[in-house]
């Protein structure tokens, strides 16, 4: 070690000699009021997400569940479904880990806090009328823009504050490298408000004619997926897995190359929605090139996780962290190849327009993202209430419910989705074939959604009582089993 | 990549790439399309539509029926929309010059509505439809929309506007009759008015092989 090695330069792990135990509380003891304000809230609106998705998949198979019911109708919990597990609990997630990683990595106690305390509360005010707004039957029919146009103005307000407040902290950074997880952080903080307010303006506030809003409407809510749940879930998985395991990331040159073809690459995807769609064709065209280009980022930072891993998957069977990061690390990889080959027209012919996309929304948002922010929040958490997680075994079950949940949905809706895709393509098949396929398998996906609440159910429970009984708790981490120390971080579950 | 300014400059020209090419280009060229001159008629291509269709695309909006129902017909050979009968010829970015919100849709959980004008005619169809889609079709599982309508009691004369045709355990009861709302009638204006069966010179129909 005797140049600032490239090691230095990578790894978090290498950090104790610049930033004391102490320094490292008081930085977690810092973030502690807006961290857990902006996780609370996503639990809760998780778990009203998810009850709302619930019924709107026994809707399906039985459609005449609720029918007097305005605001039950199936069209209205669709999207309010959507609208709270991605605003109410996504973003919510993405934020509160984002700003522990940005105190964190920039070496400084959390600034601001009663900023971004306020922005908390008017964010789940925001998502509050956002919902009612759906109910009532004011939602826009436009994808991941649901939220009437008195709603959203409060969103972006909200989230406007978060990036001042990155922004701030990272001129207040230590002097030094700026590490992975840092670069998707920033660029993710930043892309966010200028997708959000870009399309408010011209599809929600001031709508712009009809031809040309399928394209915004797809270039947005593609990129909520790619420029800023992606790089949130990504930053995570940089930063813990080489935190848990106690080595650096296998390749710096990879990193390079997995953010900056990332951020090339997934802008241009949107239009893959709309193969076939009214649109000129090189613009659909840009956009299924584009979308076979993942293939860059996503396999270069497959092979540098997986690099990292190598030799250590041993600590899978003790840290409740990595077991749920790395189960995201590895579904980033299959949904974004599953991404590219969807985009590739002669495949797109079968699967647009069927569950097969639901499927794979659910492999991104929930197998991916969600399931690296529950690992992300297992390690954060205990820092910030000092306390340990009450129980080893209820972890377990939040992980295998949410594995085999998630699995059980996301193979029923593809295949029903392929067969649906088939009938539909099959100009002898009637339309009605395409149900009836598809009907088995809808109501396994509505099994699998008990099961994912269930996980759920047990998250939340383990989280109120971090926040009810903290540090009367067990002293020891809840390892899933005894720890052989093979951790370098003492407190790192 | 330890200079902030230097990630910032990439971070915003990539993003920045695409924004140009997938929201300023649309903006500038997909947003001021005009209606051509129909010359068979006098008239304009799309056709204007009525004020009750337009107050039909919030109700479809306010539904949100776009969940399950897309409106385009893509060209052949990439699809088989044009053979399934879903159009006689691809929709373009003309088409959807009226429309408030181009209700593309991203599923076919329930048949396209490109051109469920040309298919059902019938006002009274959409409404028993609508009302209770099993009486129309047995294998349906789109919900009901019972909350576009009245059941009410009929005093003197029996309403206009009821729907006719009601059986079995949907039926009102003996002195009852069930009526649209002006939500359910916009909605059902709007449906009658989705019809691609105009000719544009962009979108030549395909000739039969």
């Amino acid at each position: 070690m005797n140049s600032p090695s490239l090691l230095s330069t990578i790894n978090p792990a290498t950090e104790p000699d610049k930033l004391d135990s102490v320094e490292r509380a008081e930085i977690d003891a810092s973030t502690r009021g807006p961290v857990l304000l902006f996780f609370g809230t996503a639990i809760f609106w998780l778990l009203m997400g998810s009850l709302l998705g619930l019924i709107s998949a026994w809707k399906i198979t039985n459609p005449g569940l609720f029918d007097s019911i305005s605001w039950l109708t199936f069209g209205r919990l669709r999207p309010a479904h959507l609208n709270l597990v991605a605003y109410g609990w996504a973003v919510p997630a993405a934020i509160g880990v984002g700003l522990w990683l940005t105190a964190r990595l920039c070496r400084v106690p959390l600034l601001h806090a009663k900023l971004l305390i306020s922005s908390a509360i008017v964010w789940n005010l925001g998502i509050l009328v956002g919902l009612s707004g759906i109910l009532i039957g004011d939602g826009r029919s436009i994808e991941w823009l649901e939220f009437p146009a008195y709603a959203t103005p409060i969103l972006f307000i909200a989230y406007a504050c978060i990036s001042v407040w990155t922004i701030i902290m990272f001129r207040f950074r230590k002097s030094g490298h700026i590490y992975v997880s840092q670069w998707y952080l920033f660029a993710a903080f930043l892309w966010f408000p200028w997708l959000y307010a870009t399309a408010n303006i011209l599809l929600v506030w001031q709508p712009v004619q009809g031809p040309a809003q399928g394209a915004i409407n797809w270039w947005y809510a593609h990129n909520v997926l790619g420029l800023w749940f992606t790089p949130i879930g990504l930053a995570a998985a940089y930063y813990f897995i080489p935190k848990v395991i106690g080595r650096p990331i296998h390749s710096y040159y990879l990193s390079i190359l997995g953010f900056w073809s990332l951020a090339l690459f997934y802008s241009w995807n949107g239009m893959h929605h709309l193969i076939g769609g009214p649109f000129p064709a090189w613009m659909v065209s840009a956009s299924v090139v584009a979308s076979v280009m993942m293939f860059i980022p996503v396999i270069t930072t497959a092979i540098n996780h997986h690099m990292t891993m190598k030799g250590h998957f041993e600590a899978l069977n003790w840290s409740p962290t990595l077991r749920f990061i790395v189960f995201g690390a590895v579904s980033y990889t299959v949904v974004s190849l599953q991404g590219t080959f969807m985009a590739i027209p002669a495949l797109n012919s079968i699967t647009h327009f069927t569950d097969y996309t639901i499927g794979h929304a659910h492999l991104g948002l929930y197998a991916f993202f969600t399931m690296i922010m529950f690992g992300s929040m297992y390690y954060i958490v205990p820092r910030l209430v000092g306390g340990e997680w009450p129980c080893a075994n209820l972890i377990r079950w939040h992980f295998w419910l949410s594995a085999v949940g998630i699995i059980l949905m996301v193979g029923a809706l593809t295949l029903g989705g392929l067969l649906q895709g088939l009938a539909l393509y099959d100009v002898a098949s009637t339309f009605r074939s395409s149900i009836e396929f598809a009907t088995p398998f809808r109501v396994l996906r509505g099994i699998s959604g008990f099961i994912l609440m269930g996980g759920q159910l047990v998250f939340a429970y383990l989280f109120v009582q971090m926040l009810l009984k903290p540090g009367s708790q067990k002293k020891s981490p809840a390892h899933f089993d005894k720890s052989d120390n093979s951790s370098n971080d003492s407190v790192a579950i | 990549m330890n200079k902030l300014p230097l990630i910032f400059v990439g971070i915003f020209l990539t993003f920045t790439s695409a924004w140009i090419g997938l929201v300023a280009y649309p903006t500038l060229n997909l947003a001021n399309v005009e209606p051509i001159p129909d010359e068979e008629t006098g008239g304009v291509l799309p056709p204007t539509t009525s004020g009750m269709a337009i107050a039909g695309q919030k109700v479809y909006a306010s539904a949100g029926c776009m969940y399950c129902h897309s409106q385009q017909v893509r060209w052949a050979p990439l699809s088989t929309d044009i053979a399934k009968g879903l159009g006689t010829r691809q929709t373009v970015a003309r088409d959807y010059i009226r429309e408030k919100v181009a209700f593309l849709g991203t599923m076919r959980t329930g048949p396209d509505l490109s051109n469920i004008g040309v298919r059902q005619t019938d006002a009274n169809w959409h409404h028993l439809h609508l009302f209770e889609p099993r009486t129309v079709t047995e294998w349906s599982i789109m919900p009901s929309y019972r909350y576009l309508y009245k059941t009410q009691k009929i005093s003197g004369q029996p309403s206009n506007d009821a729907i006719q045709g009601l059986r079995g355990p949907h039926a009102p009861k003996p002195g009852y009759e069930v009526v649209p709302s002006v939500d359910a009638k916009a909605l059902v204006a709007y449906m009658l008015s989705l019809k691609k069966n105009y000719k544009l010179p962009e979108s030549p129909e395909p000739t039969a092989k």
